[in-house]
């Protein structure tokens, strides 16, 4: 069997986090009744003109600068034709040959290491507005559709990969890597349940045959409803696309580009009816538009403006804050907010490390069982700092940090006073071995067991210590006993 | 004198010295209307009870002292392409016979600001294509100075109103042509102001790098009047221009200095109606006895406006009128008997034993499509939309669309050039008098020529108005162009109510 080489490039929508449509004033809130975010200009009435919103324009040049893209001087606004329902003008306002940003790359790795760092190259990222919604109510009998228009108008930033990624981990990355930098630079909510992200994989493969490499035709797989979807459906048409090679021999050129749809219950992708084969889309200016200038001053401006990317702040934490690139990477994708919560944190304490393990594992843990938002949370930065600063100084017994991180959240009172609620101190050492000294007495077996290499008997003895002084740091007792029986 | 043979300056005069109502003007025009209109049919709808109401409210507000807009008063016609809240707007078309517009395009919003009198919506060539209003799915419109001849168009209506005295005041729209052809077929006079200079925002677009709204009235001065009402930048509309509009009524009858007007020997060659060429020649020693130099100059590729012309304008039409698909609003075609249709075609295929053609057979979505369409527009449409859908298509795309547009950056350039020797260029604005009905609405060719002398303002962006110069021995009037660069309406109406004034004296 020969060798094959899955080539993938990725199209995704980005829904930009405007408060209004591209080309009217109407809301982009999700979820409102149907038709009721409308105007004469989304609704493509009569005589009704599109106004560009800047905002959008901005959010997009930001995206494009955030993935290294070129952002040429002069752009313009093209018409995308062809009827369809949910698309009231008969066209979409898109860009065609100049879109706003170009020719940009995203680096991509995987923290468990499958697959090795590689850049991938961005062939554009281009404004368009949405379409509306159809529904089909084919059940009614009468197969009556329904379509709801609020969405129409929304901006979309069009974000086009090269056919860079190889399979379908890569393919992940990039999206995860891709949804990061999006959230991060707040231009979309990346909501994919509400559509404010889609994504299209365009796929094929490169086959190993005694006489070369031999392309197969490019399939479009459309319908990825999560990025789960999008693994199992390139792992799924990679096979598929090989199986078919063998039946058929068809090579890229023989066959037309064809478009198929994901169905994740079936875990299959479908042969789909397009409405784009082989359809011509006669582009052209949009003349009720003017083109988009961008000068070098509102280039510079917003690259001066452009908030630290994921890759940067990495970079930063395993540099400035010595993190492993592993919790660099769990920590920055935790978000925004997280990551700022975790430098005051560390401002207040100096411990990047234990402020990493405390965000990444104890807050993560305590929010998912109190079944919190981050946002919810009821510990401030400078607490949590205080309290890793305690337990560094040896105030706070490591083994009692945690109850006591999780009285804090419960009172909303600081480390000190929930320290003298719980009656927490430090504990002499003197007063450890005197308490040690007083159990080995008391527990003559569990000393010739451990000089008879049972060292697990000290285990008892931990148990009966915290009784007596709920201070007691279990790991100290233990080394103590084991001294003590030791010198016996 | 009858209130209506009154100029609209002189009706506001009367307006605002108390010697007439708003409500006795609008009666005035409504009897004009009753009286005329059956036998011109300018209006495709007169809306007498709303024009009295708004008159009685202006004349309410006078009686109270409170301010009064420009027109207050004056009945104003409306080409009935301008969308009007809550009235229909039906682009002379069938797919748009029902169509009641939720709001008000931005100059009928100035107008309504303004005071003015919304007396009727004006026939017109579907859509705005043509150049006769012939193509109107409702009715033809007849010249007032000859019933069995065109009154031109596509602001036939527009044109025709004014003419026959049944509106003091009109709004046409411009595009190749169609205010200042119909305005020169009927004796009136109309300007298309510089692209950008009056918001396109609720016009139903033809061809939207083109379009242009404008005035019509019986004088240049009423021009200025209403020109100044409807004239500004509008947010609204991203090509409007960002600038101030001047108060044209008030320069108006200032007459321009050390005028130097061009002239394109070309314009005078073979194909020129002689009785034109005497007038516009005469309209020529006019302005010379008004001490204005005349100079020659050359507009070279004002040949292929024309054919530039028939290219940009069906694209972008082509484009525009795809919205008119049967499914959010407009007309659209039986859906039962588009279903037995489809049903017939299929069961037909399987009478045959064909299964592939009965599956091949399209599905009610795109047939709804089709039949809409094709019941919904007229020929002249199809024909436009046809033309600009295959010049757009992938493999004629450069040959024709960018040719074109190459074609009007050179046209643009000679005017540039022009406009450095010259402060106006005079012209003739069609070829010949009023045509007869039924004439060229079977030669789409010949009609396309009627745009000659108007296409190549439209397509460099300037300002044109065209104005009368006589009338021919069987009655019908003739007329000139004056055009002038970007922005210069107030040159442009100056000038040309010089050589008003000046005919009339
Ligand atoms: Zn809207």
């Amino acid at each position: 069997m020969p060798d094959y080489t899955t080539i993938i490039g990725l199209e995704v929508h980005v829904q930009l986090a405007t408060h209004s449509k591209l080309f009217c004033g109407c809301s982009t809130r999700f979820g409102a009744e149907p038709n009721t975010q409308t105007c004469p200009v989304c609704l493509g009435l009569p005589g009704a003109l599109p106004v560009m919103n800047a905002e959008a324009v901005r959010l997009a040049v930001m995206t494009g600068l955030a993935l290294d893209c070129e952002i040429p001087a002069y752009t313009k606004w093209d018409r995308k034709q062809y009827f369809y329902p949910d698309l009231p003008k008969g066209y979409q306002i898109s860009q065609y040959d100049l879109p706003l940003t170009q020719k940009g790359r995203l680096e991509i790795r995987d923290d468990k290491e499958r697959f090795a760092s590689k850049e991938v190259r961005i062939t554009r990222a281009h404004l368009e507005e949405d379409a509306g919604k159809s529904s089909h109510d084919e059940a009614a009998g009468k197969g009556d559709s329904l379509i709801d228009l609020n969405r129409t108008g929304t901006p979309l930033l069009e974000i086009v990969s090269e056919p860079d990624l190889r399979n379908s981990l890569e393919a992940r990355a990039y999206l995860d890597e891709l949804k990061l930098l999006l959230t991060y630079l707040g231009v979309s909510d990346c909501n994919m349940q509400e559509g404010s992200l889609r994504v299209d994989a365009n796929v094929n493969l490169h086959i190993e045959t005694p006489a070369g490499k031999v392309a197969t035709p490019i399939v479009e797989i459309k319908n990825l409803n999560s990025f789960r979807a999008v693994e199992r459906a390139l792992d799924y048409e990679a096979q598929r696309q090989f199986r078919e090679w063998e039946e058929t021999g068809k090579k890229l050129g023989e066959a037309p580009k064809t478009t198929r749809g994901w169905d994740d219950v079936a875990g299959k992708t479908k042969a789909q009816r397009s409405k784009e084969e082989s359809a011509d889309y006669r582009y052209f200016p949009d003349p009720d538009l003017a083109p988009v200038r961008t000068s070098p001053e509102q280039l510079a401006k917003a690259r001066a403006e452009l908030p630290p990317r994921p890759a940067e702040l990495r970079e930063q934490l395993t540099r400035e804050h010595k993190l492993s690139p592993y919790d660099a990477g769990v920590l920055v994708n935790l978000g925004r907010p997280v990551l700022d919560y975790f430098f005051a944190v560390v401002a207040k304490c100096g411990d990047a490390k234990a402020a990493c393990n405390w965000i990444t594992q104890d807050i993560q843990r305590t929010l998912k069982y109190r079944d919190r938002e981050f946002a919810e949370l009821n510990l401030p930065a400078e607490r949590l700092g205080e309290l890793i600063a305690l337990v560094a100084k040896g105030e706070l017994p490591t083994a009692r940090s945690r109850e006591v991180f999780e009285a804090m959240i419960d009172s909303g009172d600081d480390a000190h006073s929930v320290m003298q609620q719980l009656g927490i101190g430090a504990v002499d050492e003197s007063e450890l071995i005197a308490l040690c000294q007083e159990l080995l007495a008391a527990n003559p077996r569990v000393v010739d067991d451990v000089k008879n290499g049972k060292q697990q008997a000290i285990g008892a003895l931990i148990g009966q210590a915290k009784k007596k002084n709920p201070n007691a740091d279990p790991a100290r007792i233990r080394e103590l006993c084991l001294e003590l029986i030791a010198k016996m | 004198m009858a209130l209506v043979d009154l100029s609209a300056t002189e009706q506001r005069a009367k307006l605002n010295a108390r010697e007439v109502t708003a409500v006795e003007l609008a009666q005035a025009y409504l009897a004009r209307i009753a009286a005329k209109d059956g036998e011109i049919g300018a209006f495709l709808r007169v809306t007498g009870e709303a024009a009295l109401a708004q008159a009685a409210e202006v004349d309410r507000k006078r009686a109270a002292g409170e301010p009064l807009g420009l027109l207050a008063g004056l009945p104003v016609a409306v080409k009935d392409v301008l969308c009007q809240q809550g009235e229909l707007t039906t682009c002379a078309s069938r797919m748009l016979e029902h169509f009641r517009s939720p709001y008000d395009s931005t100059v009928v919003a100035k107008l309504k600001a303004a005071d003015a009198v919304l007396i009727g919506r004006t026939n017109m060539d579907e859509f705005a294509m043509g150049g006769s209003t012939e193509n109107s799915a409702f009715q033809p419109t007849r010249n007032p100075h000859d019933l069995t001849r065109s009154p031109g168009g596509s602001s036939g209506g527009a044109a025709a109103c004014v003419a026959a005295k049944m509106a003091p005041l009109s709004i046409g729209t411009d595009t190749g042509g169609s205010i200042r052809q119909p305005a020169g077929l009927c004796g009136c006079v109309g300007l298309k102001p510089t692209y950008g200079r009056v918001s396109r925002y609720g016009l139903v677009a033809f061809a939207s790098s083109l379009d242009q709204v404008g005035p019509l009235a019986s004088t240049v001065e009423d021009t200025a009047l209403l020109m100044e009402a409807i004239a500004g930048h509008d947010p609204r509309d991203s090509t409007s221009l960002p600038v101030e509009s001047p108060k044209f009524s008030q320069t108006v009858n200032q007459p321009l200095k050390d005028l130097r007007i061009g002239i394109v020997p070309e314009h005078f060659a073979a194909g020129l109606d002689p009785e034109m060429e005497a007038a516009v020649r005469g309209a020529i020693e006019v302005y010379k006895s008004l001490g204005a130099k005349i100079v020659e100059v050359d507009l070279p590729h004002g040949k292929y406006g024309v054919a530039a012309y028939y290219v940009i304008a069906p694209c972008e039409a082509s484009s525009n009128l795809s919205r008119y698909d049967g499914i959010h609003y407009g007309h659209r075609a039986s859906e039962p008997a588009v279903e037995a249709e489809l049903a017939a075609e299929r069961a037909e295929a399987l009478a045959r034993g064909d299964k592939a053609a009965a599956e091949a057979v399209e599905s009610t979505l795109v047939r709804l499509y089709r039949r809409s369409r094709t019941e919904g527009f007229g020929a002249e449409v199809k024909r436009r939309i046809m033309i600009g859908a295959y010049a757009l298509s992938a493999g004629y795309y450069d040959a024709y669309y960018l040719k074109a547009l190459k074609v009007r950056r050179l046209i643009r350039q000679d005017f540039d050039r022009a406009f450095s020797q010259v402060d106006l260029i005079l012209s003739p604005v069609t070829a010949a008098p009023a045509f007869k009905l039924g004439k060229l609405v079977d030669d789409p060719l010949q009609m396309y020529l009627v745009d000659l002398y108007t296409v190549t303002a439209n397509l460099a962006g300037i300002p044109a108005i065209s104005l009368p110069c006589g009338m021919s021995k069987s009655g019908l009037p003739l007329g000139f162009q004056l055009l002038a660069p970007p922005l210069e309406e107030e040159r442009l109406l100056r000038g040309a109510r010089m050589c008003e004034e000046k005919r009339k004296s």
